[in-house]
């Protein structure tokens, strides 16, 4: 198969567009139509994507299956896979057919619904494949509409706010890096990601209104990608957007966010940042640093104190991103790869826990801390899965939460040491906070009249738990199943960043001596 | 030699003269009530003759010893003007039948404006600018009133003809100064002397009044006060005329004038343009928000267009007017996509053009909200909507051209604009409940237009229907 990559990109789409024209009424027949053909599509799609896993070859690490053809106003369509890509193709297709699974109570416009999630599986696997500039924008700033949609239609009390929040603060910063795309363009002359990352962008320092810039265009361009990725990722302190959208969002929209939005902005800064502006990225790196150290601990204090589930776990994603961010500035092999690790770890972590708290909401109707409590005489399945994720969102060893967090942790502390030794505070705090959420909704005594009649997990619901379990011990007994294959293309990436940045530096030896 | 000049302008002359045939006659025989007939004939002949204009014309012809230019850039234009003025026409049949508005002049005085605004995109020389343009202004003043017997109506015509008065004095003023300080009118002997030595004082000061009067025309602040209250006043479909034909041939007009007359000294008239350009979106997107009426909406959304649209001219490059053309030829689309279904909201038979009513709208018309919806999304500029690729295309012409802090603040004031199209979808999705909900009667007229536009912006992802080659093609005739 030579377009592999474009048929698993589009099997959601096509599904979507068949359901959105073939499917019609509302009855309950209807519903269960649209209900199956999404399962079955994201099915397909994942069984199809394993097929990009077999023929993905580690040691090559140049960009793989590509596929190459002419598109509108001089840009190409452009797809392919790398070391660094392939997983998270891999993440999406496998946690969507988990999403529909999660959503097979809801009622209220079922069809719709369906056809937003299967868009949006599309536009997420373009944006890890795209290898043209501007096809990777279009995926990227196109998903923002489903997910406007998703939260706001189906979304709690405070939708409105949250859907607008979400999608402005993202329009602005994806606007902000459109235009240094750009700019890349008309310095570069071509939209092409393989070649962009060879073209040497100017870092000669000038001034801008009078401040001067150290590492001139490439700081700039530096920062208006930041604006985009930072947002996305969300770095502290731009992301208050999250736990609104977190919160507002139906439980698959919040597994969606978690598992493979946020992981965007990670991978934003592995296929743009670090290879095309090493310098501006050189110039950054212990603000970027300090940035991850601040929104560990920050991010994890305030997560203590919380008092909706969903909000809890939207601190610790925050927290958890950081990590990410503090191990790809680091820019060591342990630090990237530590980073990878740890954003597919985290989705497959924070995906279960917001399951979790779907599985609770959807008995009770809500999620406040304070109204759950003795759950585990009832629920002793539940109990178990909710410990088991819990203990992998600590990081625990024995699960992947483990593995990300050592590794990133074990790369900075080779570059800064002062940021590590503040950031590993950061997992004494989250095992504060949820080690006592799970002891308050889970433990202690079934007082609350409510509760008692509350039955345990339903098969569908186990199903939907047994792949992420089993992925999150498997990835934490035997982490070379991703560092292999990402091992040889992070190498290469933090190489050619290295060099760039001797080459940098040697040229500027040469213009001060002279 | 005058043969072959009236060979050049023969689609106008054809207009002008179908015009005003129809015009007698219909005043001699059953006056309103060959309206209809009248709507959809003239209609018919603007399709025909884009069609005509489309296919027949080839290379630069010049008429009238200059005065009167037929070249690509002329027929780009020409064709979007006299394809979205057939499409309003259409569009306002049905509305205006059933509101009893329906006046056989209302066909007969488009015709006029679509002949000022084909003058005008091929004017060589500042007297046939002036005759295109008030032969276009005059005509649209007394469709703005067409409603005599509602007071906003002929509020906004009123309005229109006194400002719009002002600022042809503005232009003539502008162009008596270039004609003291170059000696002539023609476009070919101002660039003459324009690009011997220093543009003097008196040159320039006429080049600001010129191009305040063409602000006017494209609504760009600060010159676009009376956007909004026309727009609001003037019946629906009169409204959607304004909104389309006028401002291509505005712009197409504008850059002529830059590109012709003063293409050679880009740097004295581009802080200008950059100016406007920079206010238009900035008040567009910021005055938009507190809009409740959709026209006013449209208004101020049309306003911002301009400025985004004016990026393309400031930066006065090749590459800039055709990312100009391609703006504007997408902007008419959406908007003709929009007004169709301004057109067909209404409760009881009356027109509604509250935004409030459209609360949970999607409930009610799914398809044709899923149609308002791509065009939002569209208008606003996200990806993949064909409105996306026009401000990318904009924007590279900016940062091309150096002005990359125009660009900085366009995409600033695009995110501050999706705001309130973003509205008008949540609205639509996810408002909560109006007790008193719209009815949308949809002619399959209007229906085609809708869905028709809302498919366009979804398949320009795939395919631009040849624009993209027409716009650079007509580029390449104006910048050489």
């Amino acid at each position: 198969m030579d377009n592999i990559l474009s048929i698993v990109t589009f099997i959601p789409a096509i599904a979507a567009g068949i359901l959105a024209l073939f499917l019609h009424g509302d009855d309950v027949a209807a519903q269960r139509n649209a209900k199956w053909i999404a399962l079955l599509a994201t099915t397909v799609t994942f069984l199809v994507s394993i097929g990009i896993y077999t023929s993905f070859d580690p040691s090559n690490t140049g960009f793989q299956m590509v596929e190459e053809g002419q598109w509108l106003m001089g840009l190409k369509y452009k797809m392919g896979v790398d070391g660094i890509s392939v997983l998270f193709v891999l993440l999406t297709t496998f946690i969507m057919p988990l999403t529909i699974l999660a959503s097979w109570n809801v009622t209220d416009r079922v069809k719709e619904y369906m056809v937003a999630f299967l868009l949006l599986e599309t536009l997420m696997l373009g944006v890890f494949m795209a290898l043209d500039l501007v096809l990777f924008y279009l995926f990227f700033e196109a998903g923002l509409i489903p997910m406007f949609l998703i939260i706001g239609i189906w979304g709690g009390k405070e939708r409105i706010y949250a859907s607008f929040k979400f999608f402005l603060y993202t329009f602005l910063g994806s606007v902000l890096m459109l235009v240094a795309m750009v700019t890349m363009y008309a310095d570069a002359g071509t939209t092409d990601i393989p070649a962009l990352m060879t073209h040497q962008f100017s870092s000669e320092g000038f001034s801008v209104l009078g401040v001067y810039v150290v590492g001139g265009l490439q700081t700039l361009m530096f920062l208006a990608f930041f604006a985009s990725f930072a947002v996305k990722m969300p770095m502290w302190p731009v992301h208050t957007w999250l736990p609104d959208a977190h919160v507002q969002a139906p439980t698959a929209g919040s597994v969606v966010l978690a598992a493979i939005l946020l992981k965007m902005g990670g991978y934003g800064f592995l296929r743009f940042s670090l290879p095309m502006f090493p310098v501006g990225s050189a110039v950054m790196t212990d603000v970027v640093l300090w940035m991850s150290a601040i929104a560990v601990v920050y991010t994890s204090l305030v997560a203590l104190v919380q008092e909706d589930m969903k909000k809890l776990i939207a601190y610790s994603s925050v927290a958890h991103m950081g990590f990410v961010t503090m191990g790809i500035f680091a820019a060591t092999q342990q630090g990237v790869d530590g980073a990878i690790f740890q954003m597919l770890s985290h989705g497959f972590i924070s995906a279960a826990l917001f399951l979790c708290v779907g599985v609770i909401y959807d008995r009770m109707h809500t999620r406040d801390i304070e109204a759950y409590g003795g759950l585990v005489i009832r629920m002793p399945a539940y109990a178990l899965v909710f410990m088991l994720f819990t203990m992998a969102n600590v990081g625990l060893p024995g699960t992947s939460g483990f593995v990300g967090e050592f590794l990133t942790l074990m790369g900075t502390f080779q570059k800064n040491t002062w940021v590590t030794a503040v950031a590993a505070t950061g997992v004494i705090f989250s095992a504060g906070y949820a080690l006592w959420l799970y002891r308050r909704v889970v433990f202690g005594d079934l007082i609350k009249e409510s509760l008692k009649s509350m039955t345990d997990m339903s098969t569908r619901e186990r199903l939907i738990f047994a792949p992420l379990i089993v992925m999150t011990i498997l990835l934490g007994v035997y982490p070379s199943l991703v560092t292999d294959v990402i091992g040889n293309s992070t190498a290469a990436l933090i190489s050619n960043y290295d060099t760039a940045l001797a080459a940098a530096e040697a040229a500027t030896q040469t213009a001060a001596s002279h | 030699m005058i043969q072959a000049d009236l060979t050049i302008i023969l689609p106008e002359i054809i207009l002008a003269i179908y015009a005003m045939v129809a015009l007698i006659g219909a005043v001699y025989t059953t006056k309103d009530a060959l309206a209809p007939v009248l709507v959809w004939t003239t209609a018919g002949l603007m399709a025909l003759l884009s069609f005509w204009i489309a296919t027949n014309g080839d290379g630069t012809n010049v008429a009238f010893n200059g005065m009167f230019v037929d070249d690509g850039f002329a027929r780009f234009a020409k064709v979007a003007i006299l394809l979205s003025a057939a499409a309003v026409l259409v569009m306002s049949q049905d509305y205006m039948s059933r509101r009893d508005l329906l006046r056989f002049e209302f066909p007969l005085l488009v015709a006029l404006a679509a002949v000022g605004m084909m003058m005008m995109v091929s004017a060589g020389d500042l007297m046939s600018l002036y005759m295109g343009l008030e032969l276009q202004s005059l005509a649209l003043y007394v469709v703005a009133a067409l409603r005599r017997d509602s007071a906003k109506s002929t509020e906004a015509g009123l309005k229109y003809f006194v400002l719009g008065a002002l600022s042809s004095g503005l232009l003539l003023y502008g162009a008596s100064l270039v004609y003291g300080f170059t000696g002539t009118t023609l476009f070919s002997g101002i660039i003459q002397t324009v690009q011997v030595g220093d543009v003097s004082v008196g040159l320039l000061f006429g080049l600001i009044f010129l191009i305040s009067g063409l602000a006017f025309k494209v609504s760009a602040v600060p010159f676009h006060m009376w956007t909004p209250d026309v727009y609001e006043g003037s019946p629906t479909p009169i409204t959607a005329f304004f909104a389309t034909a006028p401002k291509v041939a505005a712009m197409a007009l504008f850059a002529r004038l830059m590109h012709d007359a003063f293409g050679g000294v880009v740097k004295d008239w581009q802080q200008v343009i950059v100016l406007l350009s920079v206010l238009s979106m900035l008040l567009g997107a910021v005055a938009a928000i507190g809009q409740r009426d959709i026209k006013r909406l449209m208004a101020y959304s049309s306003i911002a267009h301009m400025g985004y649209a004016l990026i393309g001219l400031a930066a006065g490059t090749e590459l800039g007017i055709k990312s100009m053309l391609m703006y504007l030829a997408i902007y008419v689309t959406m908007n003709i996509g929009t007004f169709a279904f301004i057109l067909m909201m209404e409760r009881d038979g009356k027109p509604v053009t509250d935004i409030d009513a459209l609360r949970q709208y999607s409930k009610r018309d799914p398809g044709k909200a899923l149609a308002v919806l791509i065009l939002m999304f569209s208008l606003a500029g996200v990806p993949p909507m064909l409105g996306f690729f026009a401000k990318f295309g904009v924007w590279q012409a900016g940062v091309s051209a150096g002005l990359t802090g125009l660009v900085i603040v366009s995409a600033i004031s695009s995110v501050i604009g999706a705001f309130y199209y973003l509205r008008i979808v949540f609205y639509m999705y996810f408002g909560a409940e109006n007790e008193d909900p719209i009815e949308t009667r949809s002619s399959p007229v209007l229906w085609v237009a809708l869905m028709g536009s809302a498919a366009v912006m979804l398949i320009g992802v795939f395919y631009q229907f040849g624009i993209e080659g027409a716009a650079a093609a007509a580029a390449a005739t104006l910048v050489n």
